[in-house]
């Protein structure tokens, strides 16, 4: 048998996907993603994909609700024992936010892993910081043990490989990884990851409306064969951000001509860089005079970071740094202590954004008292902490040693995200095009919904993996073939009109699988390499037929009669007694009991099956009378 | 234009290959032939290597061929083409020849056979693709000839299934540039070809294939190659611009492309589905997956919105622009661009425009103060959001958010290009475009305030939108307060409290930009004539009167409370009522206003108090017909008059030349022309009165007085007319040669003056030669108005040319002073439009007693703010001059930047003017003026190039100078000497 098909089928490889992690509940300290509502959850991400034979982890983040094991993603999932490197081929960190990066310096130096972690420039600059940060706030404030140590961050960034943006990068010989700008924070990324002709892109956090400081998510028309996007918003369907911006700038604005002071509790990086630009800009824009402070720690650091990256940010601030970088704030001064008495209208952004310590609440408790006052709460507040009751109207608040505060400045709430809602995200999944869809970092009925609706507009799968659950996804890859020049030029001389590369064709040839490499070959060279001698299969078959006439008549006879019926095919009427057609040979016999029963005896070759096969058929229905012999 | 010239140019040359008499010049042509392409062909053939060649080819091809030697020179190309074996010199070769063949005057027919047989022969594909750029070349040529069309595009046919993209591109590109729609024949039967050429062939053999370009072309939208899909659509396009109907079967092709990989393709495909959609607006198309159809403009416009929010920006870019141009698109649709439904947590949510609009209604002020303010309220049914935008959901909320300024500003004028058309979109919009007063990038703001505008007069703003608007006031860019103060002049508002809060912010924007003064007291005219209802209840808080106490005079000089008069005034004007409410000081500002700010404050109808007679005089009887009829009667009178030395001719013109400054005061439409004709009759004056005879009779020494007066006459009428010349637009040629005539009498003047005051020969001479020149380059520029100028001064001086050039000097001066006391007086034709060129400088005002104190030696800016109006090409014309009270002066060339042009004939001159000086011991004046340039060689140039190119002697003649116009502004200057 030697008959294939150029385009053959083959279903090897399998997309494996656990999402390993990632319960509901608080959000932490540092990173922040401001939801709308009520009831959202942030969790830590950590995705793993096995796709062509390699095992790729996505993101590596951590929880902040839990203080005990549970705060790190289950490596035992990967293995009991043992170090990772040899179960990964890579690691990839969309971005800095510690629901992504967080248990790095935990999976490479204390379970073990030496293969290379990839990230982008910004991710790795101001990654060690915030995990730095957090280590402080962990071992030397809350006094835990077994946690990461400083040195760890260090030497866990070592094994840091720096991605550019649509830089193709071979981590072997075979898997390639290249990042695409995803808006959200500075340097977030989204991956694209190629086996073969096998590919998944994987969003993590991404934006699809440009802000003050960072532009939109854009990803070319790559058709992966699974899109792993997050859906933080998949329910929501937000308002225009102008109005809101301008209705923080309106509110700001009024009182300070009022001459009353503003307080904005922020977390360090990601919104309050994009409120000091867009306060920057309307101070410059009006004219303004009042002081605008920034608290010190973090950002200070993180400002130097976004100065230096500054072809991660959006048009306006890529185009005009040369005259100025926006980064560079005029009107924005760090802020003392003493400060928060002076007289007379101030803008200050304190951390942290939840005022339930720190600065932010030493500032509130001083302002709190004077109605000329004002504080903008940009993002969502946990239950409990300060920010939470006074978003709900509470007038009193209980503070410790049994004091109350009465609240009498103005409270406002201005919703500030970064996160792609439900027309972004089906807009990425309209540029990307991909066959199939998976939903991560979402509420499981929010996702029902997205799913749903995503399934309807592009009819493609979608799935929603539970923590934990695997998912597979079969592709469909194409098996690329090499063919012998000799037989590419027999089918060429055959004719017919020119290859057309989007159209299959069909051809015969041998396909011989060795050492790993798949070859097209002529049988006869197939024959030859194997060593192999050709074999002729040959069919024959006997129809009886009942005729009067003698057996070379009725030869004749049958030779008029195909001629008649088959035009266009060679029928030759040998000396020897037989027909041939094309290569079919056909016999007349007839037993010496009973004359007028001929016996035809048809043989053919393989090759010819179809003709042979219509040619018994038509014979054993008896030849037409009324046929003249010649 | 070009085509015309090149058609006419062509007649010329083909007349002359067809006299008889004309051999020789023929015979000229021959034998520079050779001796050009000979040059070529000596080289090429000493090129040892395709190297050498290719250089002498780059080289060749910098240099200039005429149209004779052309064909020659392709000759000996093409020989060489021949015989080159390397393709980049074969590719070079074809490509001269394309360049060749565009030569003027050459007719590229006769290269045609030669260009296609070298198709036969060439095997690679780059040179293929050039060789059809040169056809392309050629067929652009020569659009009038159908058989050169027809066998072009027999080649192009041939070449179209050719497996190199770029052999493909151009072949398509010639058939989008030659192909024909209409009449699909064929040729006498020639085989396969298609017959894409209409109309040439009335005997069509059935039977064969015949397809018209546009199927052609159509088959290529689906090539593999992208840019071959390119090539196809601009094909496409390029048919449609030539005015052939393409036809609606590829709408859908077209749609299809919009989903393309590659951005070109989809950016182009936006173009061919919109242009289809301007060609089939009302056809019906339907809706795939549901029974229902749709008009395709309906459609396309839903799928052009589609694009909006693409991945590439520059097809987003492309998208929003389109989405401007459709204006048939129905109401629906156009409003669903401003739609997005908004949920969060599958509960639906309103906007925060449509929560203002619902508290403004309501009557609660929007507070925003309460977190869960904006808080979802019902619960949206899952199956009935739609997430992927169907149509034209949103399209514009996506393209005024974009990252792309580029695409934002394309949204912007889009919108308002749609909403000029429907005034129910227009309010819609409303709430985006004041949205975008906040964009970051300045220009997006400007235009979206710009566009406000333009769209301003369909709609009303609402107190909060008003808000919104206002808050820009505070704004530090200039340009951005100026546009807004344009805007609020045009805009309607709906309550009382709004016109007062549109007072309050523009008096406080008065306070913290203090230069905005007249912009913002214009504003505040405007708003005051728009609205006198509003004002009324308002005008006793306004004017602070109380009903029993008399409250403090306010302060005259205060800008603010001037801002408020003019409000109050303005609306006073349509509100006779408000007038009671006035206290007495208020009627006193009123006067004082009125003379010092007539502009802004309009005449009101005062109980008790009688109008000046003449003031309203001109009010009621000053139509402009009657103040034409005056002037053309005036003008008739002066005709009157034949010689100037006629008794009485003197009082007539003094008389009229009074009336048409009266007049010119009177009817500001008329006083350009009311202005000039006053000039040109004082130009004739002063001569009439220079050339009185008893004076010349006299002795010279008898008469130095009389000498001095005539020698300052000759003067001045030169300044007039140059001023006559320069100063005013919308003349004509006859004007022109008469103010040249005016000028050529003065001179004239000035020469006869000359040869009776100086003694001696020599001096005369070249002051003689001179005169003779300029009357010959008078002669040369109006030959055709000479006719109108027998009687006068020149037209008498014409007829005693050839006897002028030959006599001394003496006899010359002689010969003028006759021809100058005989020759008739020149009738003045005025032109339809005379606009007199004038300047404003608002600032400085030159009002200030505060000297501008500043270190002597270092320098000091001065802001200079003025208006012109009638200036064409301000940025080369006018300049700054700075007159010292040592009478230094400087003249400032202002930059470009900043002149800005806010009307039609209007230009704003913002700039600021460096002064320095060495040290003063009293602060003293300088002089601040403006001045127009001119040069009488550019005039020419501008004049004369279309009529006739011989008039073109730049440097003969040529004056340059400058006029000063517009008032002059006196400014206290206090340079100090520096402190040691």
């Amino acid at each position: 048998m030697h008959l294939y098909c150029l385009q053959a089928m083959a279903r090897v490889p399998k997309v494996l996907l656990r999402d390993l992690l990632g319960l509901a509940v608080t959000p932490g300290a540092v990173t922040l993603d401001v939801l709308e509502g009520a009831g959202q959850d942030v969790g830590r991400s950590c995705i793993l994909v096995s796709i062509g034979g390699k095992n790729i982890m996505l993101d590596c983040g951590m929880h902040m609700g839990f203080n005990d094991d549970r705060r790190f993603p289950d490596f035992s999932y990967i293995t009991q024992q043992g170090r990772l490197t040899e179960f990964l081929d890579c690691v990839i960190i969309s971005h800095f936010h510690l629901d992504h990066c967080g248990a790095l310096p935990y999976m490479s130096e204390m379970v073990g892993y030496d293969g290379p972690i990839y990230m982008t420039h910004p991710t790795k600059a101001i990654c060690p910081i915030l995990l730095e940060d957090f280590r402080k706030i962990t071992v030397d404030k809350k006094g835990e043990t077994n946690f990461f140590t400083s040195q760890m961050i260090k030497d866990c960034m070592k094994k840091v490989v720096p991605l550019n943006l649509h830089q193709t990068v071979q981590v072997d010989d075979e898997l390639e990884i290249k990042a695409y700008y995803a808006g959200h924070v500075l340097g977030a990324a989204m991956v694209q990851i190629k086996v073969g002709s096998e590919s998944v892109v994987y969003t993590g956090d991404y934006n699809m409306t440009p802000d003050r400081h960072l532009g939109a998510a854009w990803i070319d028309k790559c058709r992966p064969d699974i899109l792993i996007s997050e859906s933080t918003y998949a329910t929501t369907i937000r308002d225009s951000k102008r109005c809101r911006e301008r209705d923080f700038l309106k509110k700001v604005h009024e009182t300070v001509e009022r001459g009353g002071k503003v307080l904005i509790p922020v977390f360090a990086l990601g919104r309050a860089q994009e409120l000091c630009i867009l306060l920057e800009t309307f101070w410059e824009r009006m004219n303004m005079k009042a002081p605008i402070y920034f608290s010190t720690g973090l950002t200070e650091k993180a400002n130097h970071y976004y100065k230096l990256f500054i072809t991660w940010t959006n048009q306006k601030i890529r185009k005009t740094f040369v005259q100025r970088n926006m980064f560079e704030f005029k009107h924005i001064k760090a802020f003392d202590r003493s400060y928060a008495d002076n007289p007379g209208p101030m803008v200050v952004f304190a951390t942290p954004g939840m005022l339930h310590a720190g600065q932010s609440l030493q500032i509130f408790k001083k302002w709190a008292g004077n109605e000329k006052n004002m504080i903008i709460m940009p993002g969502y507040c946990v239950q409990g902490t300060i920010g939470h009751k006074i978003l709900n109207g509470q007038k009193k608040l209980e503070m410790e040693n049994r004091q109350t505060l009465e609240v009498k400045l103005q409270v406002e709430y201005m919703s500030f995200s970064a996160h792609a809602d439900a027309k972004g995200i089906m807009q990425l999944i309209r540029m990307a095009e991909p066959r199939n869809m998976l939903l991560v970092h979402g509420e499981a009925k929010k996702m029902e919904f997205l799913k749903d609706k995503i399934e309807q507009e592009f009819t493609i799968n979608c799935f929603m993996p539970a923590n934990g659950e695997t998912t597979t996804v079969i592709t469909n890859p194409s098996v690329p073939v090499d063919i012998s020049l000799n037989l590419l030029k027999r089918e060429m001389a055959l004719g017919g009109p020119l290859p057309d590369p989007k159209k299959p064709r069909t051809m015969h040839g041998t396909l011989i699988m060795k050492d790993n490499s798949l070859r097209l070959v002529s049988p006869e060279q197939a024959l030859k390499e194997l060593g192999l001698n050709e074999h002729q299969l040959r069919f024959t078959c006997r129809v009886q037929l009942q005729d009067p006439h003698s057996d070379p008549d009725t030869l004749s006879r049958i030779y008029t009669h195909l001629k008649s019926v088959l035009k266009g095919y060679t029928i030759q009427h040998l000396p020897d007694g037989t027909v041939m057609v094309e290569s079919i040979v056909i016999k007349v016999s007839s037993s010496a009991e009973e004359p007028n029963t001929k016996v035809l005896l048809l043989s053919w070759s393989y090759q010819d099956e179809d003709l042979g096969s219509f040619l018994s058929t038509l014979l054993k229905k008896g030849l037409p009378s009324g046929l003249s012999s010649i | 234009m070009a085509a015309h010239l090149k058609k006419r140019v062509y007649e010329e040359f083909s007349k002359v290959v067809q006299l008889p008499q004309e051999e020789a010049p023929a015979k000229k042509l021959r034998l520079t032939k050779p001796s050009k392409s000979a040059a070529l062909h000596i080289d090429l053939c000493k090129a040892s290597n395709p190297t050498d060649a290719l250089q002498y080819l780059l080289h060749f091809a910098r240099s200039s061929v005429e149209a004779e030697s052309v064909e020659g020179v392709v000759r000996i190309l093409l020989e060489h083409y021949y015989k080159e074996q390397d393709n980049s010199v074969r590719l070079k070769i074809a490509s001269l020849i394309g360049l060749l063949s565009k030569t003027q005057n050459f007719n590229p027919e006769s290269i045609l056979d030669d260009t296609l047989n070298t198709f036969n022969t060439e095997k690679s594909h780059q040179v293929l693709a050039q060789l059809l750029d040169t056809l392309l070349v050629i067929g652009t040529h020569l659009p009038e000839s159908l058989i050169v069309r027809h066998r072009l595009i027999e080649v192009a046919y041939k070449h179209l299934s050719d497996t190199y993209f770029g052999v493909r591109n151009k072949c398509l590109q010639l058939l989008g540039c030659l192909g024909n729609v209409d009449t699909p024949l064929n040729k006498d039967g020639q085989g396969l070809v298609p017959a894409v050429i209409g109309g040439s062939a009335p005997g069509v053999s059935g039977g064969v294939c015949v397809r018209d370009a546009q199927s052609l072309i159509s088959d290529y939208f689906a090539d593999q190659d992208p840019r071959v899909r390119t090539a196809a659509i601009k094909a496409m396009l390029q048919l449609h611009e030539r005015g052939l109907k393409i036809q609606q079967t590829i709408y859908d092709q077209a749609c299809q492309l919009l989903c393309d990989d590659y951005e070109q393709v989809r950016s182009a495909a936006v173009q061919m589905v919109w242009v289809l959609s301007q060609l089939y607006p009302e056809s019906i198309v339907p809706i795939p997956s549901s029974n229902e159809q749709v008009r395709l403009v309906d459609d396309s416009f839903g799928k052009i919105s589609h694009m909006v929010s693409d991945g590439s920006w520059v097809v987003r870019v492309q998208a929003a622009k389109t989405l401007g141009n459709m204006l048939q698109v129905s109401p629906h649709f156009l409003e669903q661009t401003l739609d997005k439904k908004l949920m969060s947590d599958l509960r639906r949510k309103r906007t925060a425009h449509e929560r203002a609009k619902e508290l403004y209604t309501s009557g609660e002020f929007s507070s925003g103060r309460k977190w869960a303010d904006d808080a979802p309220k019902e619960k949206v049914d899952t199956s009935a959001v739609n997430l992927i935008a169907s149509g034209a959901c949103g399209a514009f909320v996506h393209g005024l958010e974009d990252e792309m300024y580029e695409v934002r500003i394309a949204a912007v004028d889009a919108l308002s290009a749609l909403a000029q058309s429907s005034a129910s979109f227009a309010e819609k919009c409303l709430d985006f475009l004041v949205d975008m007063f906040n964009d970051e990038i300045e220009e997006v703001r400007l235009q979206s305030i710009h566009v406000l505008r333009q769209i301003s007069t369909n709609i009303t703003l609402r107190e909060d939108q008003l808000d919104t608007v206002l808050a820009v006031l505070e704004d530090s860019s200039r340009d951005i307060r100026e546009a807004l103060h344009e805007l609020l002049c045009f805009t309607n508002v709906s309550t009382k409290e709004c016109i007062q809060l549109a007072l309050l912010e523009l008096l406080k924007n008065l306070t913290k930009y203090p230069t905005d003064r007249n912009s913002v007291w214009k504003c505040l005219k405007f708003l005051g004539c728009r609205h006198p209802t509003l004002v009324l209840p308002l005008v006793p808080e306004l004017l602070s009167t109380h009903p029993y106490f008399h409250t403090p005079e306010p302060d005259m000089d205060d800008p603010a409370y001037i801002a408020v008069l003019v409000l109050v005034f303005n609306a006073a004007q349509s509100c006779p009522t408000m007038t009671a409410l006035f206290s007495d000081h208020t009627f006193r500002h009123y006067t004082y206003l009125r003379d010092s700010l007539s502009h802004l404050v309009p005449p009101l109808r005062l109980p008790g108090r009688t109008q000046a007679p003449g003031v309203s005089g001109i009010e009621g009887s000053g139509s402009v017909e009657s103040a034409q009829l005056f002037l053309q009667q005036s003008l008739s009178r002066i005709s009157t008059i034949h010689n100037l030395q006629d008794p009485g001719a003197q009082d007539l013109l003094n008389f009229t030349i009074r009336d048409l400054q009266r007049l010119g005061e009177l009817q500001t439409e008329l006083a350009g022309a009311a202005d000039f004709s006053a000039t040109y009759l004082r130009c004739q004056l002063l001569l009439t009165k220079a050339l009185q005879e008893k004076l010349w009779t006299m002795a010279v020494p008898l008469c130095l007085k009389h000498n001095a007066m005539a020698t300052a006459a000759a003067k001045q009428m030169l300044e007039e007319t140059y001023k006559l010349e320069f100063l005013y637009s919308g003349l004509e040629n006859r004007q022109v040669a008469t103010i040249h005539h005016v000028r050529l009498q003065a001179k004239a003047l000035q020469l006869v003056l000359t040869a009776r005051t100086r003694r001696g020969v020599e001096p005369l001479i070249s002051v003689c030669e001179k005169f003779l020149q300029e009357v010959e380059s008078f002669q040369r520029l109006f030959v055709v108005e000479l006719p109108h100028l027998q009687e006068s001064f020149v037209g008498k001086l014409l007829d005693l040319s050839p006897k002028l050039s030959a006599c001394k000097p003496g006899e010359l001066v002689k010969i003028l002073q006759t021809t100058l006391r005989q020759s008739g007086f020149l009738n003045l034709q005025l032109p339809k439009q005379v606009q007199r060129a004038s300047a404003t400088i608002i600032e400085p005002t030159g009002e200030s007693d505060n000297p501008l104190r500043f270190t002597s030696g270092l320098v000091v800016a001065l802001d200079i703010d003025a208006t012109l109006e009638h200036v064409q090409d301000p940025h080369n014309t006018v300049k700054v001059q700075v007159l010292y009270p040592d009478g230094q002066s400087h003249v400032i060339q202002p930059k470009p930047g900043d002149f800005r042009s806010p009307g039609p004939h209007r230009h704003r001159l913002i700039t600021q003017v460096y002064l320095s000086h060495s040290a003063w011991t009293e602060a003293c004046q300088i002089e601040v003026r403006l001045l127009l340039a001119y040069s009488s060689s550019r005039l020419c140039k501008a004049v004369w190039s279309d009529s006739s190119t011989e008039g073109l002697q730049p440097a003969e003649g040529a004056t340059e100078g400058t006029i000063s116009f517009g008032k002059p502004v006196k400014v206290f200057i206090m340079p100090k000497p520096a402190r040691r």
